[in-house]
């Protein structure tokens, strides 16, 4: 995207996720998992003009202009949606280097704002998106409060400005690990957060000055739950034991404009029926089934299969390098008990639902931005792989740092060093 | 020598009355036996297996895919398992009177997995501190310590591992030393004790570790803080490994002698180095970096010892030319990266052109969630290498779940494929193991049906889980 453009989108107060392509792409004869009402339509057409989904369909003629892509005996998925990753705020965590997860030395909590972070020029772009997913979900990963802060949904697309949506929602720990922030027990951590929710109510209705009389908390973090407390920003609460997620029902009862999601959820099925009947949504990792600690005793492959049963909404994908790997955390969890189209949608239309983002994302139909991957066979499966991702309109190469890496050291066999070897 | 021939007898498993008469045999003339004290022998084997297996039934699985693992795949396939042994495979089996027949059709069988990288029972859930056993991280050679005295056969990861399929798996100590201690290799059978599952007649493992975590964990503790610093460190621990090899050497032959020498003093740490340095331990080397690993293996030389496996192997793809002319194995992950510097350059082919090297390649876990879904790790190896134009079986791909860690563990000839007279470790999946969506559904450990998925009533439960949220789910 050029600077041009840039400027005159922001101008024009628009968002600036639009990719530059103006190409026209027909994608042919695939099975297209719609991921909407319409459901899977076979040998079916999908047409992109500039960086939306113009049609989506049985018998749609496709004119001259279009790049045709054919994806007979393929499958065609919405591009999926990391639902909860650090990505774009970490190259190499561990005694490494670019790392922006961290901010457990920071001043404040809740005001921590991870779009001001996030860069493209992360290698995880392209190793990210060319196994399909096309956006995700980023915030903080630790911090010295029970407040992750505030994440950003992420485009995985050529932009130089890849956030599309900063301020996008706000993490909350009340699990072991959120307790240990919070004093060290769970008997602190509630009162801590009723307490911050109950000052972000009082100051919905303040215009802060640095005149303004306000003893609370710092005003950046209070200022940052007011949307949670209206329910404008979705927050999303990691917690695993039934009993917390009680507790969490409990302050949706209390403060009901919450926009409320759980994460982790390790014991969510032993709610399930009260997590349906609170209307919350779910991100967690399916496959975690080991009592880590025992706030997860009774952790089970079962879990996404039985929330998905009590009408949850499940979304899965919780990892930054490999978030790619969701795919198959889908798979094991459709293996274990998620019908096949939850476990698609646990990637697609589950996550965007969560975020806000359903008009946008996470299925086909026309309107929709075009972020579209063409499988060799069904995704969830271990053994196939994308042969085609379109973002914004735009058709990304298959190739990553990795890729390269590959490319340089399939044959051992040269006469100069590595180096000079370029794929 | 006296001390190879009780190595070898040890893990061939001649009994040690034998070996005694062997000792003597021809020398009892030479010597005055009241000139000699009483050798001094050690016990290499101080903490000996109780396994007992499952009570058997002789099976008859049927209509089966059928990967041996060692390279081959018969369709419409049929195997007995007879007194914890397999009894015959393939396609003409008749049925012997009262067997049990497991009608199979559509499904697949497998030798059971082998997981050559576990840390299950040293580092058990729940991961409280008081759990982490894994890391003797007070010195950076700690060649004394055995992994064995660290495993909690409680640990819940037991149980899962084997609805994954794995029979076997070796349990390693954590990576933060130059030298970590022994490993040990057990069946995934827990019982009362850790000497109730460990592998009769195994080979111990000696676990070392290259790179980042050595200097990290030493950095500000003493050393080594550099990569320099931990290759100083293997070396100087060989060279007096070497120094009291030869003390050892020299006791037995002066005794042999009909001499009266003093036995030198013992030391543990030396113990387990000297044993690999007479070939009875084998070294497992934590190593990410092509260029590190290529240093150890001039360590390896300059010192004559034999690295069986690099574990993790991250940057395996680019050497691996040279661990095949050198016999090493890989132990690897399918997809892991980038984690940490030294894992920067992990790639999605690594597992098939280590193989495209003809070099051995092993689908290792490292993991208490990737031990239950080594087949998965290995699929997506194989269908990378494929689409990276490296023609690959699955039968092929799956030596890097049996044949070959069973290999790098010195337990081949017992367990790791399906060939008459093999201890009956197999596997019935429910599908194509390379699925997504295949589940192991019986598994049998030396004949006996460890894990019935089809039977919630007999599944195993820890101590730790009795009681407990949870107890006896679909886990």
């Amino acid at each position: 995207m050029n600077k041009t453009l840039i400027a005159s989108i922001i101008a024009a107060g628009l968002s600036v996720s639009a990719g530059a392509a103006a190409e026209k792409i027909a994608i042919v004869g695939g099975k297209v998992h719609t991921m909407t009402s319409t459901g899977t339509l076979e040998k079916a057409t999908i047409l992109i003009e500039d960086d939306k989904i113009v049609k989506v369909g049985k018998d749609v003629t496709v004119s001259g202009e279009y790049r045709v892509i054919d994806a007979t005996d393929k499958v065609v998925t919405p591009g999926l949606i990391g639902a909860f990753t650090s990505l774009g705020l970490v190259e190499v965590p561990s005694y490494g280097s670019g790392v922006d997860a961290n901010a457990s030395k920071a001043a404040i909590s809740a005001a921590i704002d991870a779009s001001y972070a996030i860069t493209p020029d992360t290698s995880l772009r392209d190793i990210t998106r060319i196994e399909g997913f096309t956006s995700v979900a980023s915030a903080v990963s630790r911090t010295a409060t029970i407040f992750k802060g505030q994440g950003a949904i992420v485009t995985l697309g050529n932009d130089d400005t890849p956030v599309t949506k900063a301020r996008a929602f706000m993490v909350v720990d009340v699990s072991e690990s959120g307790a240990s922030a919070s004093g060290g027990s769970r008997a602190a951590l509630w009162v801590e957060l009723r307490d911050a929710l109950k000052q972000a109510q009082y100051a919905q209705n303040i215009r802060f000055t640095p005149q303004t009389e306000w003893h609370g908390l710092p005003v950046a973090d209070v200022k940052a739950l007011v949307p949670v407390v209206k329910g404008d920003m979705p927050l999303l609460v990691v917690a695993h034991r039934a009993t917390d997620i009680r507790q969490v029902i409990a302050l949706k009862e209390e403060f009901s404009s919450l926009n409320i999601t759980l994460v982790g959820a390790a014991e969510g099925w032993r709610v399930a029926d009260e997590i349906g009947k609170a209307d919350f949504s779910v991100i967690l990792n399916p496959e975690s089934n080991l009592p880590y600690s025992f706030e997860q005793n009774a952790s089970t492959l079962a879990n996404a299969g039985r929330l998905n049963e009590a009408g949850v909404n499940v979304a899965i994908g919780m990892n930054t390098h490999n978030i790619r790997l969701a795919t198959q955390n889908a798979g094991n969890a459709v293996a274990n008990g998620l019908p096949h189209q939850a476990g698609l949608a646990s990637l697609t239309s589950s996550v965007a639902k969560i975020y806000g983002l359903e008009d946008s994302h996470g299925s086909l139909k026309a309107g929709m931005t075009a972020d579209v991957v063409v499988w060799s066979g069904d995704p969830l499966e271990v053994m196939h792989a994308p042969t085609n991702v379109i973002i914004n309109g735009e058709e990304v190469k298959l190739e990553s740092r990795q890729t390269k890496l590959r490319d340089r050291y399939l044959s051992l066999e040269s006469d100069k060093p590595v180096q000079y070897t370029r794929p | 020598m006296i001390n190879k021939t009780l190595n070898k007898a040890l893990f061939t498993g001649v009994s040690l009355l034998a070996l005694a008469t062997l000792a003597g045999c021809g020398e009892a003339e030479k010597k005055d036996s009241k000139e000699q004290d009483a050798l001094v022998e050690i016990n290499k084997d101080p903490f000996p297996s109780t396994y007992k297996p499952l009570p058997t039934q002789t099976t008859l699985i049927t209509n089966v895919t059928l990967l041996d693992g060692i390279g081959g795949q018969l369709e419409d396939a049929s195997i007995l398992l007879e007194n914890g042994k397999i009894k015959a495979v393939g396609n003409d089996i008749s049925a012997p009177e009262g067997v049990k027949v497991v009608d199979g059709e559509g499904k697949w069988v497998t030798p059971g997995i082998v997981d050559a990288h576990s840390h299950l029972g040293v580092y058990a859930t729940p991961d409280a501190h008081a759990h982490s056993d894994g890391n003797e991280m007070t010195k950076p050679v700690t060649a004394a310590v055995w992994a064995e005295h660290s495993i909690w056969p409680q640990d819940p990861g037991f149980r899962r591992a084997l609805a994954g399929g794995v029979t076997s798996l070796q349990i390693l100590p954590g990576s933060a030393n130059l030298v970590g201690g022994r490993s040990v290799t057990v069946k995934n059978l827990p019982n009362r004790t850790m000497q109730d599952m460990k592998f009769p007649d195994a080979p111990y493992g000696l676990k070392m570790a290259c790179g980042e975590n050595p200097k990290r964990v030493y950095g500000k503790k003493g050393g080594p803080m550099t990569r320099m610093g931990n290759v100083a460190g293997y070396r100087q621990a060989w060279i007096e490994a070497q120094a009291y090899k030869e003390q050892w050497d020299k006791y037995y032959d002066e005794y042999d002698a009909g001499k009266n020498p003093k036995a030198p003093k013992r030391d543990l740490a030396k113990d387990t180095l000297a044993g690999v340095l007479d070939g009875d331990i084998l070294v497992h080397m934590h190593c990410y970096r092509a260029d590190e690993m290529v240093v150890m293996i001039d360590v390896m030389k300059e010192f004559d010892y034999q690295i069986t496996s690099f574990q993790h192997g991250v940057e395996a793809y680019k050497i691996a030319d040279k661990l095949a002319e050198n016999n090493i194995c890989s132990a690897m992950w399918a997809d892991w990266w980038g984690f940490k510097m030294e894992a920067y350059d992990g790639i999605r082919e690594n597992i098939p052109m280590v193989e495209q090297a003809n070099a051995c390649a092993i689908v290792h876990s490292d993991s208490d969630q990737g031990i239950q879904r080594l087949n998965q790790e290995a699929a997506k190896a194989l269908s990378d290498g494929r689409r990276a134009g490296i023609d690959i079986s699955k039968a092929k791909a799956w030596t890097w779940l049996s044949a070959n860690p069973a290999k790098s563990l010195g337990i081949f000839d017992k367990t790791g494929s399906l060939e008459v007279g093999k201890n009956a470790d197999v596997v019935l999946w429910s599908a194509d193991p390379f699925s997504t969506y295949a589940q192991a559904e019986l598994v049998y450990i030396d004949g006996g049906l460890a894990f019935d998925r089809t039977n919630p009533e007999s599944w195993a439960i820890s101590d730790f889980e009795l009681g407990q949220a949870g107890e006896g789910d679909h886990k």
